[in-house]
């Protein structure tokens, strides 16, 4: 009798010091079919595929395939067993071409030297014929993420590989894109291929995916029928218990204006066209202005430009009535701006700080922190630390003095929450603000954000997550190749008609 | 057992753990080659090194030659100093060498060509290792040149500048520049009644106390202070201090302006005790400045830890002097030291590999407490 | 002129060599801040075996045997970096400086000890190869032919191929550039980041015979290598870690190096009457202007430096 699974992961166990990643899970996979792999950020899906992949080794539990017990010590293991995976952080390397990219690893060979003209041919036929649009010349860091995505399906495909895996694919694509991305997987399982898709977001469960097991805190909680379920259901198998969609928030009562930004232009460090063209809004009190696009279209320059982090080219920046535009990242803060960054470990935290040291990291300089005679108080920051931990509830293993680097994700960002709203500022400018937090830290994060709106603050919001979009702005400004291309009503529009602007398929005017 | 568990956890004793596994293979090691060049006098050259100036039976001429020490391991400190201060705010200051080398050049000139007093000449040995130090920084921040590659660069056009300059100060007959003593007594520091207590060691001054102080104050700034706070968290993270409005780039060329200052300042209170003139032939760039990074990894990059790892490497360094000369030669010191450096290059692997040893144990130890209590 | 045009192209071969060994390491993802220290190796290495090469050895296997012995102790001082940067995470700058002084140490201690056993008066540190040296040269028409800058030449356009055109070659670079991408496809990052740093010892030691015998017949180990190693790191990255443009910049290193040696024969810059140092510092004062107007935009290996840890990914 044929065996009906190409894959099975059986009573898997992964521990990490301190934690156990996956505990006995089990996944079995169809020859056929499109199975998803649903959880939170933490669940333990990537482990999960980083041991199906060969990545890491399980303390307990086999791998089956076809029926048989292999063993995957590494990529190549995976590999030779037709384990294909298209990873979350892409892994191409950026200043090779699209061919070098796809045969890395196996390359053609003849007398040691590459025969690149043979690779060119197969990776072209596959490319038509699943519909897959590249130039196999181009580098890496000069094409968009769908077509660096599109590589790394190749990749996959190149090698023959008859089990796909992705990683959350979908977080880097536009709707439309996402539309795309479904139907190439439609056509990979009508080639007879097996496709493993690991995401978060419901509807594309239930767009693509023929059956869904379900992870929850590194533990299995179930495999149901995509058809014969509901996103409800699912969700409730996700989290644990009802999960409440919305963001419960009060008509906003926008006041006086508080930034506002004229023609401002921004060059980009990594290629020759500005990062950010003549770009200008303003964002009043008591209201929550979001920034929405596709990563890479100039948010990150934008907010760097504001921040005083990159100079700007053009333009003229104004914060409660006062020119900034050429004024240092220090007077910035001082002057009422706030800013949640973007990467809380580059930017947010000095990491080999204490947790006290990182509370105080935009205040150390007040006369209440440190003495005339420039000795830092540590009682005093001592007491304020202890004080923001309380109040924000910020959870690490020996309080103010616990090394930030040993904090969990979630806490690291409270701590930043905290330290940039306890300065009461005029303007909070928060980018990706729960960014790979599970939902308990998300909805917190979410009430102090709106909490900053109701007490008369101006709230500046970039966000990948159309659902974060839709849930808390109150305007929402497009962002497409560093332009502005559209204000919508989160009350009026759709998810699909800012997919369009996100897309550069439609802008204001046109 | 918690006890003895938190004891190894702590930082300061895995570094000095680590440290003194460092030293301990790197005399093992020593001793080898001891034995490979000779095998009969290897164990006595060894002790030889580790004895220095208990080399000497009588009372009196171990003070003298422990002063002497002394005198040799103030410049050294500083310019471990030097280095450990730049590399807490990430730098990586090699050209602690050329810094010495300047300040050695500028204090020396100023005291023979010039006839200045010692804190004159001394004042202007920091201000020369601050202007080189100074160089590489603002290369560093401005134009984004690998500060260990110009350090180097820097090392070089320092030695032959120097040698140039002080050519003008030189006895006629010999390389060496003119003494102080016949010169400039003035430029001489100060002893203050200090080589008295070295049995009548001249060369002992108050430029010893003073480089210990030095090292306190050190420790103190980068510690206790608002601008120690700020270096360091440019060292750790240079991103989240700019985010944080923290001047960067002032923070790089400060870092190396006081680096080499320090540099400075350890060749000024050397050359001005008049222990040795300047060789104005000299084609290598003094060993001074190298062994302080010899020193700072091995003090475990703390200000006080560089007072006793300075001490140290200057101790061998001074025994390999007295190694017998028909066998072995005086660099065997430097073969030593320099091992430990490239040991001192394990030192996170050491603690890493600690800490996970006693994570295991702990987790160990739990597991069975738990079967115990179940049981 | 002629003499000029020799010592140029001489020094720019030590330079292509030792910056082509740096280039292979960093792009495995290793800084070599050590190539000085395993330049002293290769010379050593290259300077025994011309001491103790059998007299009366035809020219071939003089050179043969001299190329084997620096780069074979070029290669085997080189693990040393490897070893601790690779496996066990070291910082490189520091390993890579400890390996420079250690060079020049243990290098002086073994020449002094050889030469005090055979002659007790002497504690020099400096091994003399006047006769041998004839070997690698040949004159032609008044310039005198190295074989060495052949091998210079035959490096480059090896390198260029390697890593240009061959599995190798795109496979170590992207262990420089992207590790974890390799790994992903089953390439073993531990493995050719030992490739990278081993070829660099080989053509830094290559590179430090080359440097000792240029224009001398004796060297005194006490000196180390006198920051050549370094220039060749500069050469690098004002080539951009390209072979063809790291060529390009040797010529021009070399140049300058070269005019230290020669300067006296030519009568315009004798009669500028700039005093001997100026020479001597002007290699590495250009090396420093030229950095610093390349290094803004400077193209280096991504992952150069970081320590490759396969649990992290």
């Amino acid at each position: 009798m044929e065996q009906p699974y190409a894959i099975e992961m059986l009573n898997i166990t992964k521990r990490f010091p301190g934690i156990v990643a996956n505990d006995n899970i089990t996944l079995q996979l169809k020859k056929g079919e499109i199975h998803a792999l649903l959880g939170e950020n933490g669940a333990g899906k990537s482990t999960l595929m980083s041991v199906l992949f060969g990545l890491y080794r399980p303390e307990e539990g086999t791998i089956k395939k076809n029926g048989q017990v292999v063993e995957i010590k590494d990529p190549n293991d995976a590999n030779d067993l037709g384990i294909g995976m298209v990873h979350q952080h892409f892994k191409l390397v950026e200043c090779f071409t699209v061919l070098d990219n796809i045969i890395l690893g196996v390359e053609p060979c003849k007398n040691g030297l590459l025969q690149k003209a043979e690779a060119r041919e197969k990776v072209m036929s596959l490319s038509n014929k699943y519909g897959l649009k590249v130039d196999p010349d181009a580098l890496v860091e000069d094409i968009t993420v769908g077509m660096q995505q599109r590589t790394e399906i190749l990749k996959m495909l190149y090698r023959d590989n008859e089990i796909l895996i992705f990683d959350e694919p979908t977080a880097v694509l536009t709707p439309q894109e996402i539309d795309e991305l479904m139907d190439i997987m439609r056509g990979l399982k009508a080639e007879g291929k097996s496709i493993l898709f690991i995401t978060h977001k419901l509807n594309e469960i239930m767009a693509v995916a023929d059956r869904c097991t379900v992870l929850r805190k590194g533990k299995y909680i179930g495999t149901v029928d995509v058809a014969s379920s509901t996103k409800e259901e699912l969700s409730k198998m996700m989290v644990g218990r009802d999960v409440d969609f919305v963001v419960h928030k009060e008509e906003a009562k926008p006041t006086d204006v508080i930034l506002s930004v004229e023609g401002m232009t921004v060059a980009s460090k990594t290629h020759a066209n500005n990062a950010v063209k003549n770009v200008s809004f303003t964002v009043r009190g008591g209201e929550i202005v979001c920034i929405a696009g596709i990563d890479g279209n100039g948010q990150t320059e934008l907010v760097y430009g504001l921040t005083g982090l990159e100079p700007i080219k053009e333009g003229k920046i104004t914060l409660c009535g006062q020119d900034i535009t050429h004024v240092s990242i220090r007077k910035r803060s001082t002057m009422g701006m706030s800013h949640i960054p973007e990467d809380r470990h580059k930017h947010g935290l000095v990491l080999d700080y204490t947790l006290e040291d990182n509370m105080v990291l935009q205040r150390y300089f007040e006369p209440q922190f440190v003495s005339s005679a420039g000795f830092l108080k540590r009682k005093a920051i001592r007491e304020y630390a202890e004080r923001l931990i309380e109040q924000y509830d910020v959870r690490s293993g020996q309080g103010p003095i616990t090394i930030a680097r040993s904090m969990s994700g979630g806490n690291q960002q409270k701590a930043i929450v905290a330290r940039e709203i306890d300065r009461d500022p005029e303007l909070l400018i928060a980018v990706q603000p729960t960014r790979g937090l599970d939902v308990g830290a998300i909805e917190y994060i979410h009430r102090q954000i709106v909490a900053q709106r109701d007490a008369g603050k101006g709230v500046l919001l970039v966000s990948l997550e159309l659902d974060e979009v839709m849930a808390l702005s109150d305007r929402i400004l497009v962002m497409y190749e560093g332009e502005i291309v559209g204000e919508l009503d989160p009350k009026t529009t759709t998810v699909e008609e800012m997919g369009l602007y996100m897309a550069g398929a439609k802008r204001k005017g046109a | 057992m918690k006890q003895n568990n938190s004891i190894l956890r702590n930082k300061g004793v895995q570094s000095l753990l680590a440290s003194l596994l460092c030293i301990f293979i790197g005399l093992v090691i020593g001793y080898l080659v001891l034995l490979v060049i000779n095998p009969a006098g290897a164990w006595e050259a060894i002790l030889t090194i580790i004895k220095n100036f208990f080399y000497y039976p009588s009372g009196p001429a171990r003070m003298k030659y422990f002063g002497s020490t002394l005198v040799k391991t103030a410049p050294l400190l500083m310019c471990s100093l030097s280095v450990l201060f730049a590399y807490k705010v990430g730098l990586f200051n090699i050209g602690a060498a050329g810094q010495y080398v300047v300040g050695a050049g500028a204090s020396l000139y100023c005291a023979l060509g010039l006839q200045m007093p010692w804190f004159v000449c001394l004042i202007a040995g920091i201000l020369a290792g601050a202007v080189l130090g100074g160089i590489s920084g603002a290369l560093k921040a401005y134009r984004n040149v690998n500060e260990v590659i110009s350090c180097i660069m820097l090392n070089w056009i320092s030695l032959y500048l120097v040698n140039a300059l002080l050519s003008n100060v030189k006895e006629s007959a010999s390389p060496y520049t003119l003494t102080l003593s016949s010169t400039n007594p003035g430029a001489i520091i100060p002893s203050l009644g200090l080589g008295e207590l070295f049995s009548n060691n001249q060369y002992v001054t108050i430029a010893i106390p003073l480089t210990v102080v030095v090292g306190v104050l050190i420790w103190v700034l980068l510690e206790k202070t608002k601008l120690g706070y700020e270096l360091r968290a440019t060292g750790y993270n240079k991103f989240a201090a700019k985010y944080c409005g923290m001047q960067e780039k002032r923070n790089i060329i400060l870092t190396m302006v006081i680096a080499g200052g320090l540099a400075g300042f350890g060749a000024g209170t050397f050359f001005l005790t008049g222990f040795e003139q300047w060789q104005c032939t000299q084609s290598s760039v003094p060993a001074m400045g190298f062994n302080g990074i010899a020193a700072a990894f091995l003090g475990g990059l703390n200000p006080i830890g560089a007072i006793f790892s300075s001490y140290f490497i200057q101790h061998i360094t001074n025994g390999g002097a007295y190694v017998d000369k028909t066998m072995y030669s005086a660099q065997i010191s430097d073969l030593i030291s320099s091992l430990i450096i490239y040991l001192c290059g394990f030192v996170l692997f050491f603690k890493t590999a600690l800490t996970a040893w006693l994570d295991r144990r702990a987790e160990r130890r739990a597991a069975q407490e738990k079967k115990g209590g179940e049981a | 002129m002629l003499l000029l045009i020799q010592y140029t192209i001489i020094f720019a071969s030590v330079l292509i060599l030792v910056a082509l060994g740096g280039c292979f390491s960093e792009h495995s993802g290793v800084i070599n801040i050590g190539l000085e220290g395993i330049m002293v190796m290769g010379a050593l290495g290259g300077a025994l075996m011309m001491k103790f090469a059998p007299a009366g050895l035809p020219a071939v296997g003089m050179i043969v045997l001299v190329v084997l012995a620096a780069v074979l102790l070029g290669m085997i001082y080189s693990l040393l970096l490897a070893v601790a940067a690779i496996n066990f995470k070291a910082d490189q700058t520091l390993v890579g400086t400890a390996m420079n002084l250690l060079a020049t140490a243990a290098a002086t201690v073994f020449v002094k000890a050889m030469n005090t056993a055979a002659d007790s008066g002497n504690v020099s540190a400096t091994i003399q190869y006047i006769e041998q040296k004839k070997a690698f040269l040949v004159n032609i028409n008044g310039f005198e032919f190295n074989w060495f800058m052949l091998m210079a030449l035959i490096a480059l356009i090896c390198s260029w191929v390697v890593l240009y055109r061959t599995r190798f070659g795109l496979r170590l670079m992207a262990c420089g550039e992207h590790p974890q991408a390799a790994d992903s496809v089953g390439i073993n990052v531990y493995r050719m980041r030992y490739a990278g740093v081993l070829i660099s010892g080989f053509l830094g030691g290559l590179g430090g015979i080359v440097y000792i015998t240029a224009g001398v017949s004796e060297w005194k180990f006490e000196y180390g290598v006198a920051g050549f190693g370094f220039l060749a790191l500069a050469v690098m990255i004002f080539g951009q870690w390209k072979p063809t443009r790291i060529a390009l910049a040797a010529l021009l290193f070399g140049l300058f190096r070269a005019l230290g040696n020669v300067y006296t024969g030519f009568d315009v810059l004798k009669n500028l009457n700039l005093p001997s140092a100026v020479y001597n510092m002007l290699p590495y004062i250009v090396s420093l202007v030229v950095l610093a107007f390349t290094s803004q935009k400077s193209r280096a290996p991504k992952a150069e430096g970081i320590p490759y840890d396969k649990g992290m990914r």
